[in-house]
């Protein structure tokens, strides 16, 4: 371990920027590509839920 | 081999009946070379060095140009389909438009560029290497570009679309090509650059058609 | 044999491939996080600083396992694409386009840690240096890949289409990226040799491949998340979805 304290462990040696420039954007964009692919797959199982929907309602309102 | 034949026959004379498609590319060629000097200054020195670049960047777009109507005319009017029901292996007459269009588009371009180079004080055995450089890799261009213009056949805005396919393909023959006038320049030997474009243009020959034909088959289907 | 081959097709049907792919994505994720925690942890407190470059180094950590994947994921992606057109099985074109956004992904991030380690290290954002541009032209690969199965409505064509430009992308870029090494070679000006740059430690190597790993098990998870997002708008008419989605 090299780290003296936390500030130090922040500061990088002075690399700050493009070591936590780095890291940073590719933990962001790591969280945001799942989070679009999830949101991707919700999205058409909504669409199809709804869809199954109206097709019950249209079969009900037909046998009535 | 006659099916081959009559196919870059039957393209030369549509062209030859649209003149300005094919002296659209060439016009085109003309005027980027000629806008680079008015960009960048006219000092002899630089623009010598920089002259091989500009003639191909300027090459490589002016084929790009021509690209769309390679197969979407044919595509149009249904003859393409026809061309796939032929006896003949689609294949071969595919490699016959490709050669057409090199002859339309490609050839105009080498036969022009020892001219467009003189703007560019290169001196006559660099001419005459750029001029070699671009009859190796104009051909290799068409053959490429050929794939992506199935690829795109008639789809949603295919003029960029296959800019975007087509460019990345195209740096090893810019490289290659442009790097043999450099090396002339600089005095040293040409031959690995221009036989490394041969083998390309050999190993394009053989693959391009064929990959030409599977897209052309998909956006038949 | 015979058995072992029907097994193996069963899961080519998206049907089967749907709740299969489901099941595997939480391993994936847990592999992810056990392999990015243990890489971090060595890639901050393990891995000592280095004499030349001193901390700015351990951007490495996150960059070159970034660019190792985005050419393998070229490489599966292509196999997929490959595979879907000769076999004509439905899944793995749709894998190899579930596969082209993280791959983008990859050589963006790529880019993006090159250019931020390359900074202080050479003094300049962007050098034209061998490995650098054909990083950048794998990005317009991928970016060209994605954008033509954009533009084809058909799903069938554009799976066929995009295949075909895999596979010519696949067997451009060995050609690639010898000629950029040879032009890079040839102006020797601004050539910079990053293999020399940090004298590996044991360490920083095992901090590399468990980073590796994590960029892996990561893909592979969002992959097979974006994958089931497709196989449900691909097949949506069918009657197994309409039972799949409760």
């Amino acid at each position: 371990m090299q780290w003296a304290s936390a500030g130090e462990f922040f500061a990088m040696g002075g690399y700050a920027f493009y070591v936590w420039g780095s890291f940073g954007a590719c933990a962001l964009l790591m969280i945001v590509e799942p989070f679009l692919a999830k949101r991707r797959l919700s999205e058409v199982r909504r669409s199809l839920i709804r869809e199954r929907l109206a097709d019950e309602l249209e079969s009900q309102q037909r046998t009535q | 081999m006659n099916a081959f034949f009559a196919t870059v026959r039957r393209d030369l004379l549509l062209a030859m009946r649209r003149k300005s498609e094919v002296l659209t590319a060439v016009f085109f060629f003309v005027i980027v070379t000629s806008l680079f000097p008015l960009g960048i200054g006219p000092e002899p020195v630089l623009l010598k060095k920089i002259a091989p670049g500009i003639l191909w960047v300027a090459a490589l777009l002016a084929t790009l140009l021509g690209l769309p109507r390679l197969f979407a005319a044919d595509h149009v009017d249904g003859t393409l389909e026809q061309m796939a029901l032929s006896p003949s292996p689609l294949g071969l007459l595919v490699a016959g438009k490709i050669l057409a269009h090199w002859l339309l588009c490609g050839l105009p371009l080498v036969l022009l560029a020892p001219l467009l180079g003189l703007q560019f004080d290169l001196d006559a055995s660099a001419l005459g290497i750029l001029t070699l450089a671009l009859l190796l890799g104009t051909p290799l261009l068409s053959l490429i570009g050929a794939i992506g213009a199935a690829l795109t056949l008639g789809v949603r805005g295919g003029g960029v679309l296959l800019a975007l396919l087509v460019l990345p393909l195209y740096i090893p023959a810019l490289i290659f090509g442009a790097g043999a006038v450099e090396a002339h320049i600089a005095g040293l030997d040409v031959g690995g650059h221009l036989s490394l474009l041969a083998a390309m243009l050999v190993l394009a020959a053989f693959f391009a058609p064929w990959a030409t034909t599977a897209a052309l088959r998909i956006a038949l289907e | 044999m015979r058995k072992s081959i029907v097994h193996w097709f069963k899961f080519a049907s998206p049907q089967s491939f749907y709740p299969l792919a489901g099941r595997m994505i939480p391993w994936f994720w847990a592999a992810a996080a056990v392999f990015g925690i243990s890489g971090l942890w060595i890639s901050f407190f393990v891995a000592p600083t280095d004499a030349q470059q001193g901390e700015g180094y351990r951007i490495i950590f996150v960059h070159v396992p970034a660019s190792w994947m985005s050419m393998f994921i070229y490489m599966v992606m292509a196999f997929w694409a490959g595979l879907g057109l000769a076999l004509n099985t439905r899944v793995s074109a749709m894998m190899a386009q579930s596969l082209a956004p993280t791959g983008a992904l990859m050589a963006a991030l790529s880019l993006w840690t090159g250019a931020l380690w390359g900074k202080p290290m050479w003094g300049a954002w962007w050098v034209w240096d061998a490995r650098l541009t054909s990083e950048l032209i794998l990005f317009f690969l991928y970016l060209g890949f994605m954008a033509l199965q954009a533009a084809i409505d058909d799903p069938r064509r554009a799976d066929k289409a995009g295949a075909i430009l895999a596979l010519v992308g696949v067997v451009n870029i060995p050609i690639i990226y010898f000629s950029v090494k040879w032009w890079n070679t040839l102006h020797q000006g601004s050539t910079i040799n990053m293999n020399k740059a940090p004298s590996m430690a044991q360490t920083m190597l095992w901090g590399m491949l468990l980073m590796a790993m994590a960029f892996w098990m990561y893909s592979i998870a969002v992959a097979l998340m974006r994958v089931r997002a497709i196989i449900l708008e691909r097949e949506r008419h069918t009657e197994w979805v309409k039972h799949a989605v409760g």
